[in-house]
């Protein structure tokens, strides 16, 4: 497409004479390496893929949901009752389940997640740093239903027997942890998705940390801060950014996460205001029923969700930047 | 680079010449191939049309998980006699087999559940044939109990739909004698994945309890009124046995392997009948007639003239279209279901799929002589 505006093109004419042919092609070819063309060219079509596959997903989403749509219109959005039999088709039970799991997941994930990253990076041995560092990318790539098996017979019946009665003895008076307890719930779902999430909070912080600059650091010791003042005030607001990457990579996990989730949030799809209550989030509806699910209509709303929970993600996404941008703090590098 | 060239040379013109022979030789090797691709698809199809003993016939079918672990059973023995066919079966859910055969790409489908006139609607002709049933048990997590407990229809009706809330009812306990239930809640468990154990189950209910049938209806997945989901058997399973007072169905094949207390439930002639793969085809054979006028009819709750009869087992249904694209494929694919019809069954009862009886038997070769083309009829 620049070939015009490149000095060689004229040449090109003579392609049909091979000795000049094959010349002007190994000059074009030189050129091309020796600029920042094959470069340009190479990322440009990566970048482009990108687009173009988001797009064909999101297209795909939104046809296929045509059906759907037609007949629920957004009132989908806000019912309640999901009955595929009788197609009251109503997403706001699977929406609910999905932010408030991933909620709970990065409330216990983000500062369990950055400790470990900040003690990994600044505080512990170098040695022991890079093998803990090691092991945790090995939990970042263990198959999902691994952890939900793990939350089925280790996690759940922990919740079960020790953990939901003391939240419900201590924090009885909050409606978040009242009514009857089952192991299996919203709770358990967050918590094994907290889980998950942690192994990327860690190894993504911890690179962005030990990539600050010495100097940094120095200069804070230099001027008289203890080590932790010189890590907390000059270390991480520096590695601020890339500590909110890392964030929303474990929110994008969150939100997306099927298998483990499905084995253990309880797979009701009502709402209720109780933690110990069964749930159901829409990553889990679509693993649950796509596979059997025969109607048109049915298959078009299970579609349907997939369309919501993307928009969920670009919506959370986006409430989640606009929280950092107002709670961050001066210094560091620039965003 | 088609642009005129102003003034040709000799050489030019030759070079013009090479080149308008270099885009034919290319062109031709295009309509070679393709010649060859059209020679190959021709010849292999006359082939298929003599009938040569040497061909493989491959025959695809997509749909029901449930019914796997017989089909694969099938698939190896049938394939050991008949080294000629080839099988391949997808086990993608009904759903998925449904589409496959609508879009036509597969031989046969498999599904938990009939397809109704609506659907059947949107498909191409088809059949569908009952191959395989099995009964739904009801199990729980009771360890106080010796014996296996007693339910009645209404009883599980009402648990299901949340009326009954504690093992300590009332209603229970004149049912099972001696025994003393807990006071603790019903932990009440079900499918979350849609399924044929569901659709049997909610079938059921729908057939005793007016009330369910109104709210809650049967489907391969309903609007539960009351419980936790859990994701295919082992999920119900794990909810189950993970909570003390656990309730839910599971399919008789999957308790007996996990070695699970089942339910006895009391049928129409009011005995309590243990579920039993005899059970279940002593209440296929009540409702031969029943099936005769459609296969679709349910078989649960059978009537009282069956002592025996488990009231809660369903069919699963291969979906072979009326219509296939070769006479010969037809011919494999009614060769292989006759195998599941007759000697298959005994495989299947080894897996605990209850074997039909013999009126079902005669009426799904009926229904597959449909599938193959009249003048090739010959066994």
């Amino acid at each position: 497409m620049a070939t015009a505006a490149h000095p060689a093109a004229p040449q090109v004419r003579s392609h049909a004479h091979p000795p000049g042919f094959f010349r002007s092609f190994r000059n074009r070819l030189r050129k091309l390496i020796g600029t920042d063309w094959l470069g340009y060219v190479l990322s440009l079509v990566a970048a482009v893929l990108i687009l173009a596959i988001t797009t064909a997903l999101v297209w795909q989403l939104w046809t296929q949901s045509a059906l759907s749509r037609a007949k629920f219109g957004w009132g989908f959005l806000v019912g309640r009752t999901w009955s595929p039999l009788f197609e009251h088709l109503g997403a706001l039970p699977f929406i609910y389940g999905t932010v408030v799991t991933s909620v709970i997941a990065l409330l216990i994930a983000v500062p369990l997640g950055l400790g470990a990253a900040i003690f990994l990076a600044e505080l512990a041995p170098p040695r022991a740093s890079s093998w803990l560092a090691f092991l945790i990318d090995l939990l970042a790539a263990v198959p999902s239903v691994i952890y939900g098996l793990l939350g089925i017979f280790v996690m759940v019946p922990f919740l079960r027997q020790v953990v939901d009665p003391a939240l419900k003895r201590t924090l009885g008076f909050l409606p978040l942890f009242q009514g009857p307890i089952y192991g299996v719930g919203l709770l358990a779902g967050g918590l094994v998705l907290a889980i998950m999430v942690v192994p990327f909070i860690i190894s993504v912080s911890r690179e962005v940390l030990l990539a600050v600059p010495r100097d940094q650091r120095e200069g804070a010791l230099a001027l008289g801060a203890t080590r932790w003042e010189a890590t907390w005030g000059a270390v991480v607001p520096f590695a601020r950014t890339g500590i909110y990457g890392s964030i929303f990579l474990a929110l994008a996990r969150a939100l997306g996460e099927t298998m483990a989730i499905t084995m253990v949030i309880g797979n009701d799809p009502k709402i209720r205001a109780s933690l110990f209550a069964p749930g159901a989030s829409i990553a889990a509806v679509l693993a649950n029923e796509f596979v059997e699910a025969t109607t048109p209509t049915y298959i078009s709303a299970l579609i349907e969700l997939g369309l919501v929970l993307f928009c969920l993600t670009i919506v959370l996404n986006g409430l989640a930047r606009l929280l950092i941008l107002a709670t961050s703090r001066r210094g560091g590098a620039p965003a | 680079m088609n642009s005129p060239i102003p003034m040709k040379g000799r050489n030019e013109v030759q070079r013009e010449k090479d080149k308008i022979e270099k885009k034919q030789r290319g062109r031709l090797f295009w309509v070679a191939i393709f010649a060859a691709a059209l020679a190959a698809g021709c010849s292999s199809k006359t082939t298929m049309k003599k009938g040569a003993e040497s061909a493989t016939i491959q025959l695809t079918g997509a749909g029901s998980t449930f019914i796997y672990p017989a089909m694969t059973q099938w698939i190896s023995s049938y394939q050991k006699m008949h080294p000629d066919v080839r099988i391949n079966y997808q086990s993608i859910g009904s759903g998925g087999g449904i589409q496959q055969v609508k879009a036509g790409l597969v031989n046969f489908g498999a599904s938990d559940a009939a397809l109704d006139n609506m659907q059947l609607a949107a498909m191409p002709p088809l059949v569908q044939i009952p191959e395989s049933s099995g009964p739904v048990c009801l199990t729980y997590n009771l360890s106080q109990l010796k014996k296996p407990l007693r339910l009645t229809s209404q009883l599980i009706a009402d648990i299901y739909l949340g009326k009954i809330k504690n093992w300590d009812d009332p209603l229970l306990r004149p049912l099972n004698p001696g025994v003393h239930f807990p006071n603790e809640p019903i932990i009440v468990a079900h499918r979350a994945d849609g399924s044929g154990t569901t659709n049997i189950f909610t079938t059921y209910l729908s057939t005793v309890s007016p009330e369910w049938a109104k709210k809650v209806g049967h489907s391969i997945s309903v609007n539960w009124p009351v419980g936790l989901g859990g994701k295919g058997n082992e999920g119900v399973t794990g909810i189950i046995e993970e909570n003390p007072g656990g309730f839910g169905y599971v399919e008789l094949a999957y308790a007996i392997s996990n070695h699970m207390p089942v339910a006895h439930v009391e049928n129409r002639a009011g005995k309590f009948v243990a579920p039993t793969v005899a059970g279940t085809t002593a209440a296929i054979a009540a409702f031969a007639d029943s099936i005769a006028k459609d296969v679709r009819n349910p078989i649960v709750d059978p009537p009282a003239s069956a002592p025996e009869a488990y009231p809660i087992s369903g069919f699963t249904f291969l979906l072979v279209p009326t219509k296939a694209n070769s006479p010969r494929q037809a011919q494999a694919l009614a060769g292989f279901i006759r195998y599941i019809l007759t000697d298959g069954q005994q495989v299947a009862t080894k897996l605990d799929y209850a074997p039909l009886p013999e009126s079902v038997t005669q009426l799904d070769e009926k229904l597959l002589a449909q599938t193959v083309p009249a003048e090739k009829q010959t066994p």
